[in-house]
C-alpha cells in the first residue's frame, strides 16, 4: 500500500511540475495578450489539475494553497479581475511556491518548515487582497432580506475536508428534558459548522403531531480537528434516543448515497440537502443514484459480479469532491496523451547511455585498427568487408551520439521569467527574442550551460539595456531587446546573448584595466582585446553596484565555466549599439571525427570539421608567418617550431587550413595521413595546462596521438602576428602600415 | 375569514408551552387565509418551538394559504440561522430598527 502511495506521488509530484511548467509559460504569455481566453482556461486547469491530485493523495498543504490561487484564477476565468502586472507577478510567485511545496513533498515531510510556510501565508494573504477587491468591485450592495436569499441559494461549494454528521433526534428526546438545539451548539464549539440543514421531514400531519415530540433531524458539515469519539461524545445523553451517523472527512461517495438510502426520509429530498450543505455535488448526486441503481439492477441478473473496474476502485479510494473526479479525469485524459507520447520515447538512464557511449569508443578504436591491418594485408575482400564495417560503426557512433543530444530550446525558454522578472525589478521595458531554439548540443553541456548564460543574460539586462529616457533620447525604441541564439558552426555550438544596448565603454574599460593593474598603460591592445579585458578576474565598470550584477564577480567566472567545458567566450561591442556575447562549445565531448597529420614520427589529430583544407607549402621561410591565400592573408604556425620537435622539416610540408570563430589560420605540418574516427580521451591533470592540446586518441596501431585545439591554435597564431605587427606600427606608424595587408586585421 | 390575520405571540416559544400554542396556531391558520405571525417579543424559542414553526409552514402549504413571519426577535433570528431554515420557512429575516447589532 505504501509502495503505492509514493509510486502515485511520484507520479504526481513529476506531473504538477510540467503543469507548473505550463502554469508558467501560460502566466509569461497572459501578460502579452490579456484577452486569450484560451490561455486563461489553460492556466486554470494547470492549477485545478495540481489541486485535483493533492486531494487524491491526501497532500493537505498543496491542497490548501493551490486552492486559494485556483480561487484567484477562477475570477480571472470569469472576468472579475484584470489581468495586471502585480497580479501575474503574484501569479508566478505562487508557481514558485508550489514548486517549494512539490520538493516538501519529495521530501517526505509532513509539513513544509517554517520558512516556507511563512511564505505561503504571505502569498496566500496577497491572494486574498485581490479576491476581497473583487468581491468588493462585484457585490452590489444587498438589503438583508436579500441577503438570506443569496445565502439559501448557495451551497454550491463542497467542503470535502469536513465531517459529515447525520443525527436524528428520537420522539422522547423533549420530553426527556433534553434539548436538541443545545447539543448542536455544543457540537459547534468543536469546530466550525460549514453547513448545516434542518431536516423536518419527520413533522407528521397536524393531528398526529405531538408538539412535546421530537420530529427533526440535522445533517451537519463539521470543520474540526476533533476525532469521531469527541464528536460521539456530544450525543451521549440522547445516544440512545437518536440515530446518529458520522462519516468523516474526505468519505466516498459511496457512503455518502448508502447514508441516503438508510435514512427514513425521501432519497431525492435528502440527497439534495447535502448538496446543499455541501457534502455532495449535484452531479455527484445524480451519478451515485443511478450508479447505485446499476447495481442492484445488475446484481439482481448476474449474482457473480466481474472483476471491479477501475472507476470503482477509485471511486472506493478517495474520491467525493466532484473537482477531484474531475481533475482525475483529465489527468487520465492527460496520461493517456502523454502514453501515447511515451510510446515514442523511453526513459532510459544516463549513466546506461554513457556507457553505451564509452563501448563505441573502444568500437570505433577497435575498428581502426581492423581497418589498419586490412590495409597491409592488402587482401581485398578483407579490405571490403572491414569497409563497410567502419561504415556502420560510424553510424553507429552517429546514432549513439544523437542520443544525448538535445535541444536547447527549453534552456532558452526559462530565460522568458527571468527577463520578465529582472525586467520588472529595474523597471525597464525588455523583450527577450529566441532563436536557433531547435539547435541540438550534447546533454551534459546543456546542463552546465545554464549558470554562465544566466549570468550573462542578467549582465545584459542590467548593465546593457539603458533606461527607457536614455534609450528614447538616443533614438532607440523604449522597449529594450535581449537576444538568446544558437546555431552550429564547424564542430561547434555556437550561443550567443546580444542586446541592443549601450554597448562597452572601451575607454573605460582600458583605465579600470590600468587602474586594476592588469594591463600596462604603454600596452598595445587591440579594441577587441581591450572590451575581452572584462572577462578578467576582479573587473566590472558599473558606476553603481546593484543587486543583478556589478560586484566584479561573474565574468571571470563565466569565462572559466565555459572553459571547463573547452568553450571559450567573447564579447564584441558597438558602443551605443549593444553588445554581443557568442559563447563557443565543442558539439560533443567524446568522439570526433579527426584528420590525422605527421609531424616527425608522431602523429596529431586535427578535428575534421575545423580543417576547411589542404594546400602544399614549399620553401616559406620567412620572418613573417602569413602567407597570400587566393588573395586573402593566411597566419600560420609551425608545429614543429610550437611543440619543439626534433629533427629536420621535410622539403614539401603541408598547410592544413582550419577556421575557428569566423578566422583561418594555416597550421603547418609534415604529412598528411587522413580522415580517421576518433575517440578523445583526456589528459591527466598534470597537462591541464599544456596549450593547443585538448585530448589524446588511441591509433589502430595502438599509438598515442594528441588531439590539437583547434581554437588555442588559431589564438595563438593570430595573436601573435597582431602582436608583431602591433609593434611594428609602434616603431614606425606610418611609413609600413600601408605596406600591411588590411586583411589581417579583419578578423581580429 | 379575514385575509392578512396578524398574530403576536408574546410567550417563549418553547417546549412549556408547546401544547397550548400548537392548537392557538393551528386555530389562527383555520380562520385566515394569509397569516401574518410577529415574533419580536419571543424570549426564547427551542427545538419544540422551531417544528412548531415548520408545522405550521406545511399546515398552511397543504391548505393553499400563507403564513409570514414579519417579525423576528433576536433570540428567533439565531435559531433560525443556527439551523438553516431560513429558506425553508421562507420569510426574511428582517433586523428591526430599535435593534442595534
Amino acid at each position: 500500500m505504501d509502495e503505492l502511495k509514493d509510486e502515485l506521488i511520484s507520479v504526481y509530484v513529476q506531473e504538477s511540475r510540467e503543469q507548473l511548467d505550463e502554469m508558467e509559460d501560460g502566466l509569461l504569455r497572459l501578460e502579452q495578450d490579456p484577452d486569450d481566453a484560451d490561455n486563461i482556461n489553460a492556466i486554470f486547469r494547470a492549477a485545478h489539475t495540481i489541486k485535483g491530485g493533492s486531494g487524491v493523495i491526501e497532500c493537505g498543504f498543496i491542497e490548501q494553497f493551490t486552492h486559494r490561487v485556483e480561487n484567484l484564477l477562477d475570477a480571472l476565468r470569469n472576468g472579475e479581475i484584470a489581468v495586471s502586472g502585480p497580479l501575474a507577478t503574484l501569479l508566478l510567485e505562487c508557481c514558485d511556491h508550489m514548486r517549494s511545496l512539490m520538493d516538501v513533498l519529495v521530501a517526505q515531510k509532513s509539513s513544509p518548515d517554517d520558512e516556507v510556510q511563512v511564505r505561503g501565508e504571505e502569498l496566500g494573504n496577497r491572494l486574498q487582497i485581490f479576491i476581497d477587491s473583487v468581491r468588493a468591485a462585484t457585490l452590489p450592495p444587498v438589503a438583508a432580506s436579500d441577503a438570506v436569499e443569496v445565502e439559501s441559494s448557495g451551497g454550491g461549494e463542497v467542503n470535502t475536508d469536513s465531517w459529515h454528521i447525520s443525527v436524528r433526534f428520537g420522539q422522547n428526546v423533549l420530553r426527556g428534558g433534553m434539548e436538541p438545539l443545545s447539543f448542536l451548539r455544543f457540537l459547534a464549539s468543536l469546530g466550525e459548522v460549514v453547513g448545516i440543514e434542518t431536516v423536518p421531514d419527520g413533522i407528521p400531519a397536524a393531528a398526529e403531531m405531538d408538539p412535546e415530540s421530537c420530529y427533526l433531524g440535522f445533517e451537519i458539515r463539521l470543520k474540526t480537528t476533533a476525532s469521531k469519539i469527541e464528536i460521539e461524545r456530544v450525543f451521549d445523553f440522547v445516544r440512545d434516543d437518536c440515530e446518529l451517523r458520522i462519516l468523516p472527512p474526505h468519505s466516498k461517495l459511496d457512503d455518502y448515497i448508502l447514508l441516503i438510502q438508510e435514512l427514513p426520509e425521501d432519497t431525492m429530498r435528502l440527497g439534495e440537502m447535502l448538496v446543499r450543505c455541501g457534502a455532495l455535488t449535484q452531479s455527484e448526486l445524480e451519478r451515485g443514484l443511478i450508479a447505485q441503481q446499476q447495481a442492484t439492477d445488475a446484481t439482481a441478473e448476474q449474482e457473480a459480479a466481474p472483476s471491479t473496474p477501475l472507476g470503482e476502485i477509485l471511486v472506493g479510494s478517495k474520491l467525493v469532491h466532484k473537482e477531484v473526479v474531475d481533475a482525475a479525469v483529465a489527468r487520465q485524459t492527460q496520461v493517456t496523451d502523454k502514453k501515447a507520447r511515451d510510446a515514442q520515447m523511453v526513459r532510459v538512464q544516463a549513466d546506461k547511455l554513457d556507457q553505451l557511449i564509452d563501448l563505441v569508443g573502444e568500437l570505433v578504436i577497435a575498428g581502426a585498427s581492423a581497418n589498419l591491418i586490412a590495409l597491409k594485408s592488402r587482401h581485398s575482400e578483407l579490405l571490403e568487408a572491414t569497409s563497410v564495417l567502419s561504415r556502420l560503426v560510424e553510424s553507429i557512433r552517429d546514432s549513439a551520439l544523437q542520443l544525448r543530444m538535445v535541444q536547447i530550446g527549453d534552456t532558452f525558454t526559462r530565460f522568458n521569467r527571468v527577463v520578465r522578472d529582472v525586467s520588472k525589478e529595474l523597471g525597464k521595458e525588455i523583450e527577450l527574442s529566441i532563436s536557433g531554439a531547435e539547435t541540438e548540443l550534447d546533454k551534459s553541456v546543456v546542463e552546465r550551460i545554464g549558470d554562465p548564460l544566466m549570468h550573462l543574460v542578467r549582465n545584459s539586462l542590467d548593465h546593457g539595456i539603458e533606461p527607457a529616457d536614455v534609450r528614447l533620447a538616443r533614438g532607440k525604441p523604449a522597449c529594450g531587446r535581449v537576444s538568446l541564439n544558437a546555431f552550429h558552426d564547424s564542430g561547434s555550438i555556437v550561443i550567443q546573448v546580444s542586446d541592443d544596448g549601450g554597448g562597452l565603454n572601451r575607454e573605460k574599460i582600458r583605465a579600470k584595466a590600468i587602474e586594476r593593474e592588469l594591463i600596462q598603460p604603454t600596452d598595445p591592445l587591440s579594441d577587441h582585446e581591450i572590451i575581452n579585458l572584462i572577462f578578467e578576474p576582479g573587473f566590472s565598470t558599473a558606476d553603481q553596484v546593484s543587486k543583478l550584477s556589478g560586484r566584479g564577480v561573474g565574468m571571470d567566472v563565466v569565462r572559466r565555466n565555459i572553459q571547463a567545458l573547452r568553450g571559450t567566450v567573447d564579447v564584441a561591442s558597438v558602443e551605443g549599439q549593444g553588445s554581443t556575447f557568442t559563447i563557443r562549445l565543442p558539439l560533443t565531448l567524446a568522439i570526433i571525427d579527426g584528420f590525422l597529420v605527421g609531424i616527425g614520427r608522431a602523429s596529431y589529430v586535427i578535428p575534421l570539421d575545423s580543417v576547411v583544407e589542404c594546400i602544399e607549402h614549399k620553401n616559406l621561410a620567412g620572418e613573417r608567418n602569413f602567407l597570400n591565400l587566393r588573395g586573402e592573408a593566411l597566419p600560420f604556425i609551425r608545429l614543429r617550431d610550437l611543440f619543439e620537435i626534433e629533427g629536420q622539416a621535410p622539403a614539401r610540408e603541408s598547410i592544413v587550413v582550419v577556421q575557428f570563430g569566423g578566422q583561418r589560420a594555416g597550421i603547418v605540418v609534415d604529412q598528411l595521413m587522413g580522415e580517421f574516427q576518433t575517440v578523445i580521451k583526456p589528459l591527466g591533470r598534470v597537462f591541464a595546462n599544456l596549450r593547443g592540446i585538448s585530448g589524446s586518441t588511441i591509433l589502430g596501431s595502438g599509438e598515442v596521438a594528441l588531439v590539437l585545439d583547434v581554437a588555442a591554435l588559431v589564438h595563438i597564431v593570430t595573436r601573435a602576428e597582431e602582436e608583431c605587427w602591433l609593434m611594428y606600427r609602434h616603431v614606425a606608424p606610418v611609413s609600413s602600415a600601408a605596406s600591411i595587408p588590411p586583411a589581417i586585421l579583419a578578423g581580429t | 375569514m379575514s385575509s392578512g390575520q396578524l398574530l403576536t405571540l408574546t410567550e417563549d416559544l418553547t417546549i412549556y408551552n408547546a401544547l397550548e400554542l400548537k392548537s392557538r396556531l393551528l386555530e389562527a391558520l383555520a380562520s385566515s387565509d394569509a397569516l401574518e405571525l410577529d415574533l419580536l417579543q419571543v424570549a426564547d424559542i427551542d427545538t419544540a418551538g422551531v417544528q412548531l414553526l415548520l408545522l405550521l409552514k406545511k399546515e398552511a402549504q397543504r391548505a393553499g394559504k400563507r403564513v409570514a413571519i414579519v417579525a423576528h426577535s433576536q433570540a428567533v433570528r439565531s435559531v433560525i440561522e443556527f439551523c438553516n431554515l431560513a429558506a425553508e420557512l421562507g420569510d426574511p429575516l428582517v433586523i428591526p430598527a430599535t435593534e442595534s447589532v
